[in-house]
């Protein structure tokens, strides 16, 4: 499994058993942002991962139990922003961020 | 080489879209990504449909290389700029990849398809035609390629650097967190390996920092210079990045990509790995 899942296809069934997830949406006002750059940051602020929201601007990381902080990187019209997301172990967390 | 003779930015590239001896070349770890759109007169090659070998784990050998510069309109002679998604890791393998196969006109475009993105600059859908070439490919160059006994003879002597995650180097992951964490190799890193993220090489956009930060970072890391250096990663293409840094940036021969990485060295029976408890 080398290729990125499809972000578009976002749902809890998808998901396979025991993982940790970090998911959710961006939005932008009350349009959700597309081909928007959504990174994963640790406990110390290290990149850990990066994807590209979904058309229906949505997103998704297979984690590890902890808090993490998701960053919108600013740029293709919209503005940046950050949020803290704590997950449980084979839990799925979810966050909305507004850009 | 000089950081000029390997990186170009977007202006470079927007003042090359049609000069014919300029071959764009987008290669993604998403590779619907350029169906979608790509920079203009941009030709794809598939990272692993197109450069790994179908059946042994491996390049393909050097007369499908031929074939597959050939068939996408490559000239020995054309100036490469290789671009992708993931912060150019692809990319970076990619160029890493023919520098093994001998093209010496090739180059990155600094911050890939994101920064390109992020400034909002034109994606065409339309697939350029380029005529047929007869490319020739040197022998391999292992000279910058490393495999897994030399990776293993170089615990303790050489710097080994793992670029990964540092959750992926302390074995709290085993993937980059886009990928679902299912594998069935052991978790941790080659014992005496130091951890220095790839991304601490780029800024947020994914264009590289400036020569004297990357200086900066690797020898606050405790990098000797002097010392051969081996960089690992999952599968060989974050790795691959910080090969350019090294090897490109700052002009330095003793360096090599271990692409077969914490795939391979990970599934490997009796071999040194440290792992944080």
């Amino acid at each position: 499994m080398c290729g990125a899942p499809d972000q578009a296809t976002i749902s809890r069934d998808g998901i396979p058993t025991g993982e940790t997830v970090v998911q959710g949406l961006v939005y932008n006002g009350d349009s959700p942002v597309s081909g928007g750059y959504v990174r994963l940051l640790d406990g110390t602020g290290e990149f850990t991962a990066e994807v590209v929201t979904s058309a229906t601007g949505q997103f998704r990381f297979f984690a590890r139990p902890g808090s993490w902080t998701v960053r919108v990187i600013p740029g293709g019209g919209h503005s940046g922003g950050d949020a803290k997301v704590d997950v449980a172990a084979g839990e799925i967390s979810e966050v909305r961020i507004s850009v | 080489m000089a950081r000029n003779d390997v990186l170009v930015d977007a202006d470079w590239v927007e003042a090359h879209l049609d000069d014919p001896k300029v071959v764009l070349v987008e290669v993604d770890e998403d590779t619907a990504a350029y169906d979608k759109n790509h920079i203009k007169n941009a030709v794809r090659i598939d990272w692993k449909r197109d450069l790994q070998d179908p059946l042994v784990r491996d390049f393909v050998n050097k007369e499908k290389f031929e074939a597959l510069l050939s068939e996408r309109g490559i000239a020995n002679d054309d100036t490469v700029v290789l671009y992708g998604g993931n912060n150019n890791w692809f990319a970076s393998y990619a160029y890493w990849y023919f520098k093994v196969y001998g093209h010496d006109n090739v180059k990155l475009l600094d911050g890939g398809r994101k920064k390109w993105e992020l400034d909002s600059r034109e994606l065409v859908a339309e697939v350029p035609s380029r005529p047929k070439t007869t490319y020739q490919a040197k022998d391999a160059d292992n000279d910058i390629r490393a495999f897994r006994d030399e990776v293993v003879a170089s615990i303790g002597v050489k710097n080994l650097i793992d670029v990964r995650s540092p959750d992926e180097f302390s074995g709290k992951l085993l993937a980059p967190a886009h990928l679902p964490q299912e594998q069935s190799q052991r978790a941790g890193h080659v014992a005496s390996a130091v951890n220095i993220p790839w991304s601490k090489a780029a800024n947020e956009d994914g264009t590289f920092r400036s020569d004297d930060e990357l200086k900066k970072l690797y020898a606050d890391e405790g990098v000797d210079f002097g010392k051969d250096t081996i960089a690992y990663c999952r599968i060989g293409e974050r790795s691959a990045h910080t090969w350019f840094v090294f090897h490109e940036l700052f002009d330095l021969d003793n360096v090599k990509n271990y692409d077969g990485s914490w795939t391979e060295y990970g599934s490997l029976v009796g071999v040194p790995i440290e792992k944080d408890v």
